[in-house]
């Protein structure tokens, strides 16, 4: 039995037994500011006497720079300074042991559309002439397009100073008695399944483009508007890059326009608006065309899978066996722990006994690849979910059962020595398998109609901060007002999933108050205490528990104050409902804001902070703590396909999307996750691909080409929320934003065999692909016929 | 350059702006009108709808100049113009969307809110399919729509007094709404 959480929260006596804010839904924050138009996103920010700013971009994928030219653009009239890669030559990237990149490109262009000079004019239109009037002198280099390529040969090399030539990671590691599973299936012991997968690239595509701002005041100090989700980080490369006192500069988020891992790299236009301000003495603005954001990339990363899986007749796993090969495009960005996340991910929720993966990233001249929801684990996932139902056909087990067999339980460790704790994925898979009518209607619908199911684990966040330091990963700052009024101070990245309501909620439950009370200052790092930003379904987990640290600190000098005021003790005195109450006398009760009083005439101005820390995690060898989260959450999909064989195209009809988040702690918000995450995964399958032609160019880089789902190429979906209530989560809570992209895209594939009888291991399924498959399995059928 | 006449939100405004300036960047960035959004600025994402003479347009495809003598309400136009009619707070079509859930990013909003409230002028009670072919130019990349249909049924539902449908996520026997 877990204690009854309200209880636990407002104490045992407490006269309720619910919560009173959480696990309730309410208005975000910020959403009626949204809805009106007032909510100021970067590029609605207007300085007086603001410049705009362009970037050059090369036309070449690969190519070395003899020479740029700047005196034409900057003899243009309304020109105000023109920078190349000579004015930033410090390299950075957003992972410290591996910068590989320049803000302008210094000698190399590594792919079209790399950057490699930018203009600061008095508009738009005379910024983009004056990029025209740029002559840059380029030696073109062998460009390298294929991932296998770049593995054989690095002559040229992409990056010179790379050691290990055209591979950005390789990683090997091995639990288990792989090898010995595998020479038993060999002798006939236990079914094998072996077979190559192929997931293709895809990008973010927020509907807000980036954009940056920069201001450098007289006193020194630069100031930054950036549509970034990780203010903290940027603000540690402006300074490296710049050689600024970072005491000098400030990063500020405002309100951001999607992001979904694609604004979580420091980006070229920040460097280039900040430096341009600084000479010009005004403020800059870049905002970036939708062609450029595709150029901009660090989406999901290309990956070529070959997959063993080795099971008992009952169908239970007994080892997996992975060789990945990554395309990164071409530079590192995340590459290290996409490249470890590609392996490491993957051991949940099922237990595997033995288990071994070699993974390696290479450098290719196109758009760089990066962390998109699902970071690095996404691909592996599908690879994965799609073999386990061969393995279930292969020993004749349902698919749903298969998963039930292998589950790995609660409060257990992986082979790779990661700490579970709560796991709901059982309940995940009862909630899909009745909302769906499984038993009823799975292998037994029209031919053309089928179910899939498929099953995934992912972090809530990992204790793995990208610079190595023992401060809090998480902190927060509660300021009261006499008026009643809390303000919290959080250095997190509200990028649309609501983290600032998050917090509020949280904080208002903690003390009684109503959420309308409750004001969210964030994502500003002259006013906020340092957050790591929004990446690796942190942020729920940790900027919750600090914000509840920080309440609870506050709560009790509240408590304190009225309980001597009143002269009780303190366990009689509860905040709740906007009020402070006497458990033992409902007669006597005041408005928190009087107690809000009380307290600062017994301790002073009021205020408190609050932090989180993950513990020591993760498996004691190199990389164990990528990877090794406080928390994981569990998902399980139920889709239903329908395929057309004359044309080859699939329709995904419904997706039932169950959801281990912990604790909704606002259930409407969680399913919004549920339901975007689940939608921009069967859109990945079905309608997205972010790819070059044969020399180097983007197929489409606007959103009538790269086919993001419009309203009606969406399905019916079904978000089920399961909640197992975690031990360390705030109020139980885990991740729910990246987590139920999983397995929407093997469960396609496997409602796929289910409706016609093949299986799809190559990503994307065009109807071209299906076709091709449908022809496949009609010629065998044929061979095979006497 | 040249001199528009422009009705928007109900005022009379003259501006001066370059010819090629389209309607949003003359919202954007000549009347300080920023919750007009741009996601693509070549009509294929639908942030930057507004309503003119009622109906949806996109507005970085439509010449500024294109728009005088016309009616055009943007997204800010909506809760003052709610209010003049005599009601209180915001326009129902934006209480409802933040009520649902509708807003993540809220980039694509101010449009999807506008085509939204075209659809509810024209058909009061409107299907789900009716909404989804009202919203089909809008782009939302958080929300997987869901959310927005819900808002819009929420919407007409209220106005009709009917009862809207209950979400897959929210308890059977809980009050869900926000
Ligand atoms: S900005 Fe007008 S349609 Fe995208
Ligand atoms: S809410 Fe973010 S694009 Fe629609």
């Amino acid at each position: 039995m877990k204690p009854d959480p309200a209880r636990y929260v407002h104490g045992t006596d407490a006269p309720w037994d619910e919560f009173q804010v959480v696990g309730k839904p309410h208005r975000k924050v910020d959403g009626l500011a949204k809805a009106t138009g007032e909510a100021v996103y970067a590029d609605d920010i207007q300085l007086p006497g603001m410049l705009h700013a362009k970037t050059l971009r090369s036309p070449h994928p690969h190519a070395r720079i003899r020479s740029v030219d700047t005196a034409r653009a900057e003899a243009l009239e309304g020109v105000h300074a023109v920078i190349t890669g000579a004015d930033l030559p410090t390299k950075y990237g957003v992972i410290p042991w591996t910068p590989d990149e320049n803000a302008l490109a210094t000698d190399l262009v590594r792919f079209i559309g790399d950057e490699v000079a930018a203009v600061a004019a008095v508009d738009e239109d005379t910024a983009n002439r004056a990029l025209e009037l740029i002559d840059v002198d380029y030696e073109l280099l062998h460009a390298y397009l294929e991932p296998e390529e770049s593995l054989e040969r690095h002559d040229p090399a992409i990056h010179p100073d790379n050691k290990k030539g055209n591979i950005s990671k390789h990683v090997e590691l091995s639990f288990g008695e792989v090898d010995e599973a595998l020479e038993r299936a060999e002798a006939g012991e236990l079914t094998l399944i072996e077979d190559d997968y192929t997931f293709h690239g895809t990008t973010h595509a927020p509907i807000e483009p980036h954009c940056a701002v920069a201001r450098y005041s007289p006193d020194g100090l630069l100031t930054l508007w950036s549509s970034t989700q990780i203010t903290h980080y940027v603000h540690r490369t402006l300074s490296a890059v710049l050689g600024l006192d970072p005491a000098k500069i400030r990063v500020v988020q405002p309100c951001l326009g999607g992001a979904f891992g694609g604004k979580s790299d420091p980006f070229s236009l920040e460097f280039c608006v900040a430096l341009l301000a600084m000479r010009t003495g005004r403020p800059v603005k870049m905002l970036w065309t939708r062609e450029e954001v595709f150029y901009a990339h660090r989406g999901r990363h290309p990956m070529k899978m070959h997959y063993k899986t080795a099971a008992d007749a009952e169908g239970r796993v007994h080892a997996v066996d992975a060789k990945i090969l990554i395309d990164g495009g071409s530079y590192s960005s995340f590459g290290l722990v996409t490249t470890y996340y590609s392996g490491q991910l993957l051991t949940g929720p099922y237990d595997f006994p033995a288990y071994r993966f070699d993974s390696t990233r290479v450098f290719t001249n196109k758009p760089p690849c990066g962390p998109k929801r699902g970071h690095g684990s996404v691909q592996p996932r599908f690879a994965f979910e799609v073999q386990l139902d061969e393995v279930a056909e292969a020993v004749g087990v349902d698919p749903i059962e298969i998963r039930r067999k292998n589950f790995q339980g609660e409060e257990t460790e992986t082979v790779n020595g990661q700490r579970i704790t709560s796991n709901g994925f059982l309940e995940c898979l009862a909630r899909v398998e009745e909302a769906s009518g499984w038993r009823e209607r799975r292998g037994k619908l029209e031919r053309g109609r089928g179910l899939g199911v498929a099953g995934s684990m992912y972090i809530s966040g990992t204790n793995y901060p990208v610079y190595p330091n023992d401060m809090p990963q998480a902190g927060i700052q509660l300021k009261v007002d006499r008026s009643g009024v809390v303000t919290i101070f959080t250095g997190g990245n509200d990028i649309g999933q609501g983290s600032n309501s998050m917090v509020a909620y949280l904080v208002a439950e903690e003390l009684g108050m109503d959420v309308a009370h409750v004001r969210v200052v964030a994502a500003d790092t002259d006013l906020c205490p340092v957050d790591l930003g929004a990446y690796s379904s942190r942020v729920t987990f940790m900027v919750g528990n600090a914000a509840i640290d920080a309440a609870r600190k506050l709560r009790a000098q509240i408590v304190e104050a009225v309980a001597e005021a009143w002269e009780v003790e303190p366990a009689r005195v509860r905040l709740v409902g906007g009020r402070a109450i006497d458990l033992s006398d409902s007669e006597r009760s005041i408005p928190t804001r009087e107690a809000f009083q009380i307290a600062e005439v017994r301790f002073d101005t009021l205020g408190s902070t609050g932090s989180y820390n993950t513990p020591t995690l993760g498996g004691d060898y190199r990389g164990g703590t990528i990877g090794a989260s406080p928390a994981y959450s569990f998902t399980a999909h139920v889709v239903e396909a329908v395929v057309d064989e004359e044309t080859g195209r699939i329709t995904v009809e419904n997706c039932w999307i169950a959801h281990d988040c912990g604790r909704a702690i606002n259930p409407m918000l969680v399913a919004g996750q549920m339901e975007g995450s689940a939608y921009m995964g069967i859109a990945e399958a079905l309608m997205e691909e972010q790819e070059v032609n044969r020399f180097g160019l983007h197929r489409g880089p606007s959103l009538l080409d790269y086919t993001i789902p419009t309203s009606f190429d969406t399905p019916e979906l079904h978000a089920l929320i399961v909640e197992s209530v975690d031990p360390e989560g705030p109020y139980g809570a885990k991740e729910a934003g990246e987590g139920p992209l999983h397995p929407s895209i093997p469960a396609i594939s496997n409602a796929v065999y289910d409706a016609v009888g093949v299986r799809l291991r190559h990503l994307p399924f065009t109807p071209g692909r299906v076709l091709k498959e449908l022809r496949a399995a009609r010629e065998s059928r044929a061979g095979e016929s006497p | 350059m040249q001199n528009l006449r422009l009705n928007i939100n109900g005022d009379s405004v003259e501006v001066g702006a370059p010819s090629h300036w389209t309607l949003c960047e003359v919202l954007r960035y000549r009347l300080g009108l920023t919750g007009t959004k741009q996601g693509c600025d070549k009509g294929d994402c639908g942030a930057c709808t507004v309503l003119i003479d009622g109906r949806p347009v996109l507005s970085c495809i439509h010449l500024a100049a294109l728009a005088e003598d016309k009616e055009v309400t943007t997204i800010e136009g909506l809760r003052p113009l709610h209010q003049a009619a005599g009601g209180e707070g915001c326009d129902p079509v934006q209480d409802s969307f933040d009520r649902c859930g509708a807003l993540q990013c809220g980039f694509c909003q101010s449009g999807m809110i506008l085509s939204a409230k075209a659809l509810l002028d024209e058909v009061p009670v409107p299907t789900e399919e009716d909404a989804r072919a009202a919203l089909s130019g809008n782009l939302c990349r958080c929300t997987g729509y869901t959310q927005i249909f819900q808002a819009i049924e929420r919407a007409a539902c209220e106005r009709a007094g009917l009862e809207p449908t209950k979400p897959a996520w929210a308890p059977e026997s809980s009050e869900h709404e926000a």
